[in-house]
């Protein structure tokens, strides 16, 4: 029987095997933010060891930071110390570190690949659940705990179980105004936010390999919000050719020889997954979720189920309920209050690229705040350079410095209780994006309908 | 590292499902860089509004134990440690669920909270046991790897060996890597 991509990565990277227990396994890349690490670099000080092998991990601040002044102090004393204490860490272990302000800074799985610190066929980990963001590459890449941070810092290595694998197969050509945001949503309202759990997705088929490394990296970002371990594309010319030139990847003939390497990256012709699932590009139109959690999604021109979908009827009434949305009505023409582009899963460029090109001619809605919140630094330097930056702000947007932002809302940026929030991000628990706000999640292009009527509406042909 | 053999105690229940993380710990508590005093923090915009007051339908008010007793895919969504540290701040030595998202798991494993995953069957009929009757004793047993209670039965429930030794003796998983540093080398000699 043939092997998996996720075989063939898994099997090289097993240091040993614990009989009626999990592998060692060895971490290639190990990406680092302020506010899963520093439980951990105390707990290995206290221990009186060094990080094993510094070179080997790679850090920056977003959770905390504030999205506008990032020149001056962060105000908060709490999200201060936190920063501090990462910079502090990270200097006492020789490990790379991009401060705020730095033109490496960004959010985590923004500035990984695009640093060229994450490539292919490699075992990446994070303390972050969108860790997943980088199997996008084709790697085995996964969020982690405080307390496997440690062990990764101590020994590169952690202790695991080899998840089962599913995989899900898009074939056919996504309509104009459906973009990689939409695909996910549409997978993860089928599957449900458990479909996945204890599996690792590989994602097969036309639609992800017609999809930019940016798309990808969408689709697997949220391979968490339906229970996987990760999600991965299998790389090719489109994922080399992302990688060639970043500043931490090889270069020249290293370059070469890698790529050589990386085209074995498949699963092979034989090779059988626990799980299979199929889906029609066709069927994909542009979606927004309505409930509490990512599974709880409709497209756009659909009305909200009348019964509970994923969840018993408690559950989903209770989402309803603190939606303040009914049962069989309609998603389109739902007033909203405020619009969030960014995050790590939809605050790459294209995705301002895309905003930029729906919002067209036209002009942010009255009594609509909208934040827009670049990945990273080196986001936000492209929107400017290609004139995305003056063109929103003539049509009266406002563009925000990078940072995790309301995505998670542990800066200054919380959508006020009882708002709506149509935002780019990646999840609408209750209380996500603030006390009591009210989030629906959707792509770039239902974000910018959004954000230029102050309604949600199916977006119009854009590409 | 505490250790687990058995676990005897009246449960607290939260029958709903994707209980997720933001709900066992809001993000605006993790600024924090010590591993301290989370309980206090677990599950609080349930149990406080905005302004401070206590929450008039707090779903965990009156109730007791050390086993939490919650819907399917328990601790769905974030990876922060967090929510496994401020359950077992709070006391808590248990979790009974269908089913856990995977890194909660982890997570919980890693700090002596045994996530003990029971059939859905067996899960509806701990509910409905539960609500009739609050003060039902949960026995876990981690050595026979069992799950007992009265008027719903006993059902086993799967950890690997390696794990449950850890439990049951105190040892942590970083102790192991450390222990094994050779391995390691060795592995980094052979994949240069």
């Amino acid at each position: 029987m043939g092997k998996t991509l996720f075989d063939k990565i898994w099997e090289s990277h097993v240091v040993k095997h614990i009989p009626d227990g999990p592998d060692v396994l060895y971490i290639d890349r190990h990406l680092v933010h302020e506010v899963t690490s520093p439980q951990a670099f105390s707990a290995l000080k206290a221990k009186g060891l060094k990080v094993f092998r510094p070179e080997k991990t790679f850090a920056t601040c977003d959770h905390n930071v504030p999205t506008l002044g990032q020149d001056k102090p962060i105000a908060d004393e709490s999200s201060r110390n936190a920063v501090d204490s990462l910079a502090a860490n990270t200097a006492e272990n020789g490990i790379t570190y991009f401060p705020l302000g730095d033109p490496g800074n960004g959010i985590v799985h923004v500035i990984g690949p695009e640093q060229g610190i994450v490539l292919c066929g490699q075992t990446v980990v994070c303390g972050d659940s969108h860790t997943a963001t980088h199997g996008a590459f084709g790697n085995i890449a996964f969020g982690i705990g405080t307390s496997e941070v440690e062990m990764v810092l101590a020994t590169q290595c952690l202790l695991q179980s080899k998840p089962k694998q599913a995989r899900i197969t898009v074939d056919g050509r996504l309509a104009a105004n459906v973009t990689p945001k939409d695909v996910i949503l549409h997978i993860i309202s089928k599957l449900g936010t458990d479909g996945c759990t204890g599996c690792f997705v590989e994602y097969a088929g036309e639609v992800f390999r017609d999809m930019s490394m940016e798309g990808r990296m969408t689709v697997c970002n949220m391979s968490i919000e339906m229970g996987a371990k990760g999600g991965m594309v299998a790389p090719d010319r489109t994922t080399f050719d992302y990688i060639c030139g970043r500043r931490f990847a090889p270069s020249g003939t290293a370059f070469d020889e890698k790529v050589v390497s990386w085209q074995t990256l498949k699963t092979d012709a034989d090779a059988v997954f626990d799980k299979e699932y199929h889906f029609e590009a066709s069927d994909i139109r542009p979606m927004v979720t309505y409930g509490t959690n990512p599974g709880m999604g409709v497209a756009v021109d659909c009305v909200i189920p009348s019964e509970a979908v994923g969840c018993d009827a408690v559950t989903f009434d209770k989402a309803l309920a603190y939606m303040d949305f009914h049962k069989g009505e309609p998603m389109t023409g739902k007033k909203i209050d405020y619009v969030f582009v960014g995050s790590c899963t939809n605050g790459r460029i294209e995705d301002f690229r895309a905003f930029a090109k729906a919002v067209g001619g036209r002009r942010k809605a009255e009594g609509v705040t909208v934040w827009l919140v670049p990945g990273s630094k080196e986001v936000e330097a492209k929107i400017e350079a290609e004139g995305i930056g003056d063109a929103l702000r003539a049509a009266g947007f406002q563009i925000r410095q990078p940072g995790c932002s309301a995505c998670l809302a542990m800066n200054a940026d919380k959508i006020p209780a009882g708002k709506y929030a149509v935002s780019t991000s990646n999840r609408n628990f209750e209380g996500r994006q603030g006390y009591g706000a009210r989030t629906i999640l959707a792509g770039p292009l239902v974000a910018a309908e959004a954000a230029v009527t102050g309604r949600i509406g199916i977006p119009s042909e854009v590409r | 590292m505490d250790k687990i053999e058995k676990i005897i105690s009246t449960a607290v229940l939260v029958p709903v499902d994707n209980i997720d993380t933001d709900q066992i710990i809001p993000a605006r508590f993790l600024k924090t860089t010590s591993r301290e005093g989370f309980g206090e923090k677990l599950f609080y915009d349930w149990r406080f509004a905005s302004d401070g007051s206590p929450v008039a339908d707090n779903p965990i008010a009156g109730q007791k134990g050390v086993i939490l007793v919650a819907g399917n895919n328990f601790g769905c969504g974030s990876s922060r440690e967090h929510a496994a540290w401020a359950l077992h701040d709070a006391g808590y030595r248990a979790v009974v669920s269908s089913s856990f998202a995977d890194i909660f798991r982890n997570n919980a494993l890693n700090n002596c909270l045994l996530p003990v995953k029971v059939s859905e069957e067996y899960l509806a009929d701990l509910i409905s046991v539960l609500k009739s009757a609050p003060e039902t004793v949960v026995s876990i047993d981690l050595g026979a790897q069992t799950i007992s209670v009265p008027g719903v039965g006993e059902e086993s429930f799967d950890i690997n060996g390696y794990k449950k030794e850890c439990l049951m003796k105190g040892y942590s998983d970083i102790d192991y890597l450390l222990a094994d540093k050779a391995s390691i080398l060795k592995y980094e000699s052979e994949h240069k």
